[in-house]
């Protein structure tokens, strides 16, 4: 049973790095071509850091998930704190029905959608290129906010609400109380809500495809129109690197979370 | 705390709750709306009546869609409950391998499946030095399902895996306890018991699987257009947005409804599992 285990979740890890272990490898292969291996090369690393088209897409898609992920977790965190006092009824049960809109229709349709406002918008105002920056702005603003208010709601419940009542009690403002008392406690959700929001902002591509202009190109767009033609390889070089700095900060999270459970632990002892 | 301070702290959502109005609200109405007029602005009929044409392409959309959340169902299940069952640190590692791949470009990886599976490409390649003749699979409907299959596996292994990763013990070893062998605690305790994360992960392979359009160009050749590539057509290249929009409008409706039907299983409000 142990070994039938085994083999099985190797064959699926198998199954999920297939691909990824393909572009590693071919993207040192010394011809262009994605599927005979000629021999090895760094070419493609080279001719990726002399490509400004790709280099500003990346920088253009760093820039955009970092706007949008500091914009959403501003207008969430405060949308889950007033949320948070809505009592049980129609209010709360519509703003939650709302909020889960996003996460529950299909990409397209929200990318489409918002592309018909801002395309009629546009036409209101008689300009013709509104798509660009702003729209993706707003796009991804907007797919965001629900991570971030559904990860920041839980942490607010489990705050005791006496707390703030306390150091008010003890001559806080309201404000005062809520950024020294209640803040502090749901950080962890922000915190983890803020991460979830940047990591989709940096990945996405459909919502981007229908609410961007050729103006400003993200990454996963300008791979797009690249795959429309034959993917050079060097794609698949910055692709590798994309995957080992993510598996480095990941390994580095979690050699840093063990750490500091021992400590805990050996606190408690 | 006083009934002004409680309506002030209301208050603080308000900027979202006008930003859903602009961003949520009104893109759907205007969804709506391209859907019953003409590119003049004039009300019509005609879209809804245009979608009996792209009746075949709903249908394998759908028939796709549930052949792949079966297969990731099927293949997630099992792997997750292996997941659960390793200690603390494994499972944390297995977890964080499961999530990387989707760190990575969809349109990336799915490109390089195209190598892999083509016919001269690098599976093929590896068949023919141990003999095998080469088989002929991309720009098949399996090629296509396998996509969708690979994207959106491990939204089907995390939601299953965290509520079984959460399963009271004791409830499984009192299955055991009563005479129940391997299989029949699988069936009949943890089954049931991780019903909650298979409705999610369902609900989180069928939606984007049914409304994907990029697999299918790449995968498939293009010779099975999904309901995704139709309504792409129409806003990138034909630019016939009302058509576009009807068919969308269809198909939020297809998958709200199906999305309600399945709630029904689990009939929790929040109750989100990610």
């Amino acid at each position: 049973m142990k070994t039938a285990s085994r083999i099985y979740s190797a064959l699926v890890f198998l199954f999920l790095y297939a691909p990824i272990i393909v572009l590693v490898l071919f993207s040192f292969n010394s011809s262009s071509s994605t599927s005979v291996f000629a021999g090895f090369s760094l070419q493609w690393y080279k001719s990726l850091f002399q490509d400004e088209a790709t280099l500003r897409a990346l920088y253009n898609t760093l820039i955009l998930a970092v706007c949008s992920s500091v914009a959403a977790t501003v207008i969430g965190t405060a949308a889950a704190v007033g949320i948070d006092k809505f009592k049980k009824g129609v209010a709360r049960s519509s703003v939650m029905a709302v909020t889960n809109i996003p996460m529950m229709n299909p990409e397209i349709v929200t990318g489409i959608s918002m592309m018909l406002l801002f395309v009629f918008v546009g036409r209101l105002v008689k300009n013709d290129s509104v798509l660009g920056f702003g729209t993706l702005l707003i796009a991804h603003v907007t797919f965001n906010l629900p991570y971030i208010i559904l990860t920041v709601l839980p942490k607010l419940r489990q705050t005791d609400r006496n707390l703030a009542e306390a150091a008010q009690d003890l001559g806080c403002m309201p404000v005062q109380a809520f950024f020294k008392v209640v803040l502090p406690s749901i950080t962890p959700g922000i915190i983890t809500g803020m991460i979830m929001a940047f990591t989709l902002s940096l990945d996405d591509f459909i919502i981007s495809y229908f609410t961007g202009g050729p103006g400003f190109q993200t990454l996963p767009i300008a791979i797009f129109s690249m795959t429309k033609k034959r993917v050079k390889p060097d794609m698949y070089a910055l692709s590798a690197l994309i995957f080992v700095s993510i598996l480095l900060l990941l390994i580095l999270y979690n050699l840093a979370q063990s750490k500091s459970e021992r400590e805990s632990k050996r606190r408690t002892k | 705390m006083n009934n002004r301070s409680v309506l002030k702290t209301k208050l603080v959502a308000s900027p979202y709750i006008v930003w859903s109005a602009l961003f949520i609200i009104a893109p759907l109405i205007f969804v709506v709306y391209y859907s019953f007029t003409d590119a003049a602005g004039n009300f019509t009929f005609d879209n809804i009546s245009a979608l009996v044409k792209y009746a075949p392409t709903f249908l394998r959309s759908i028939w796709f869609g549930i052949v792949a959340t079966l297969i990731c169902l099927v293949i997630a299940f099992p792997l997750a409950y292996i997941i659960s069952q390793k200690t603390e640190k494994i499972q944390r590692t297995l977890v964080m391998l499961v999530m990387l791949p989707m760190w990575m470009s969809f349109l990336i990886r799915t490109y390089s499946w195209m190598a892999l599976l083509q016919d001269t490409g690098i599976i093929n390649t590896m068949l023919g030095k141990i003999g095998i003749d080469p088989i002929h699979m991309i720009n098949t409907s399996g090629a296509v399902i396998l996509g969708m299959v690979y994207n959106f596996l491990p939204y089907m292994i995390m939601p299953i895996y965290s509520v079984m990763a959460k399963l009271d013990h004791s409830m499984i070893e009192a299955c055991q306890d009563l005479g129940g062998n391997r299989l029949t605690v699988i069936r009949r305790c943890i089954l049931p018991m991780s019903m909650p994360g298979v409705v999610s992960g369902i609900t989180m392979v069928f939606v984007p699987s049914v409304s994907t359009f990029y697999i299918s160009q790449k995968l498939g050749g293009g010779s099975f257009d999904l309901i995704g590539d139709v309504i792409e057509r129409q806003f990138q290249q034909s630019y016939n947005y009302n058509l576009g929009a009807s068919i969308s409008l269809v198909l939020m409706v297809l998958i709200l409804l199906s999305m309600a039907v399945m709630n029904r299983f689990t009939g929790d409000e929040e109750g989100m599992v990610i």
